[in-house]
């Protein structure tokens, strides 16, 4: 996150609205520059992300809605550009492994939790503490007695 | 078994790394083409031959070629050339795009160089280029007598690229 405002790549564009712009910026942060891998076209200054960049301007301004800017992207490029993958037969392992993952560490934790509960239940006076004052009184008479 | 359950680390870790190390050994430079078995795309631009001239999707149909983004601003696109010449004696359709390139120049390097394209397609805006899916040059595709492109090479076409991974597909078609 440090880093964000030294990858910024500027570029002056103008917009017909701030919806555009707005646009403009989110798409730019999502889609990814298909020559560095890494970075997104934001990021990037290499001449095919500055070439998407401008294209992207160009669909936005020629009133493309968000679906045919992705579209027009993945046709080209492939699913690749997308950090955002579609949920689609080849990814759903890839949207599913999270819950899998957090239903898995649960199951584990309440296994974890399961096994130790018995031996906090040992200790008798939770079943009835009553009891276990009354002992404790006992035990102090007959301290005090012998004394 | 308590004894066993101290390895479950031991043996998830192992697992992880083995599976790691095969996602490390997969070649990742690889892309593949968003356009494999589908039509070239649409355009229409100059020949570098002949400025008049006019060339379209339909303009190579009727034989396997291989279609070569290359421009003379391009380091890789230099050392391919001696190697797609050699491929063209061999008798290899070649198909240029000269993309952002200035027409001069590139005509330069060919007549210095040599001429191993059958014709070259003039993309200056790099307009075909960004819809084929072309991130550098040079990038080398596959295309069969019906226009359908069969493989994408991103990078130098070598001796090597040619026998292990291009000819197998082009003596296919």
């Amino acid at each position: 996150m440090l880093a964000l405002p030294v990858n910024a790549v500027v570029d002056v564009r103008e917009f017909d609205s701030e919806e555009a712009r707005a646009r403009y910026y989110k798409f730019i942060e999502e889609l990814r520059c298909p020559k560095c891998k890494n970075q997104n076209l934001a990021g990037s200054n290499s001449p095919i992300a500055l070439d998407l960049r401008r294209e992207l301007h160009r669909l936005i301004d020629e009133g493309k809605s968000d679906d045919e800017i992705v579209d027009f992207m993945v046709s080209r490029f492939g699913d690749f550009v997308l950090y955002r993958p579609p949920v689609q037969e080849n990814t759903y392992l890839l949207w599913a492994a999270p819950f899998i993952m957090g239903f898995v560490g649960l199951s584990v934790l309440s296994m974890i939790v399961i096994k130790r509960r018995p031996k906090v239940a040992t200790v008798n006076s939770e079943d009835n503490p009553d009891a276990k004052v009354e002992e404790l009184l006992k035990k102090i008479d007959q301290n005090n007695n012998e004394a | 078994m308590r004894r066993l359950n101290l390895f479950v680390p031991l043996i998830i870790f192992i697992v992880l790394a083995i599976l790691l190390g095969l996602g490390l050994q997969k070649e990742t430079d690889e892309l593949p083409s968003a356009l494999i078995d589908k039509p070239l795309p649409n355009f229409s631009l100059p020949s570098l031959e002949n400025a008049e001239q006019l060339l379209n999707q339909e303009s190579f149909k009727g034989k396997p070629y291989l279609l070569n983004v290359w421009a003379t601003w391009c380091p890789s696109c230099h050392a391919e050339h001696a190697y797609l010449l050699k491929l063209a004696k061999m008798g290899v359709a070649i198909v240029g795009i000269n993309t952002k390139d200035e027409v001069e120049k590139a005509h330069k390097m060919l007549e210095e160089t040599g001429n191993p394209y059958i014709g070259n397609i003039v993309d200056a805006e790099g307009k075909l280029g960004l819809d084929l899916g072309v991130y550098g040059a040079p990038e080398t595709f596959i295309v069969d007598a019906e226009g359908i492109i069969r493989y994408r090479w991103v990078g130098v076409v070598s001796e090597e690229v040619w026998t292990q991974k291009l000819a197998p597909v082009y003596f296919n078609l």
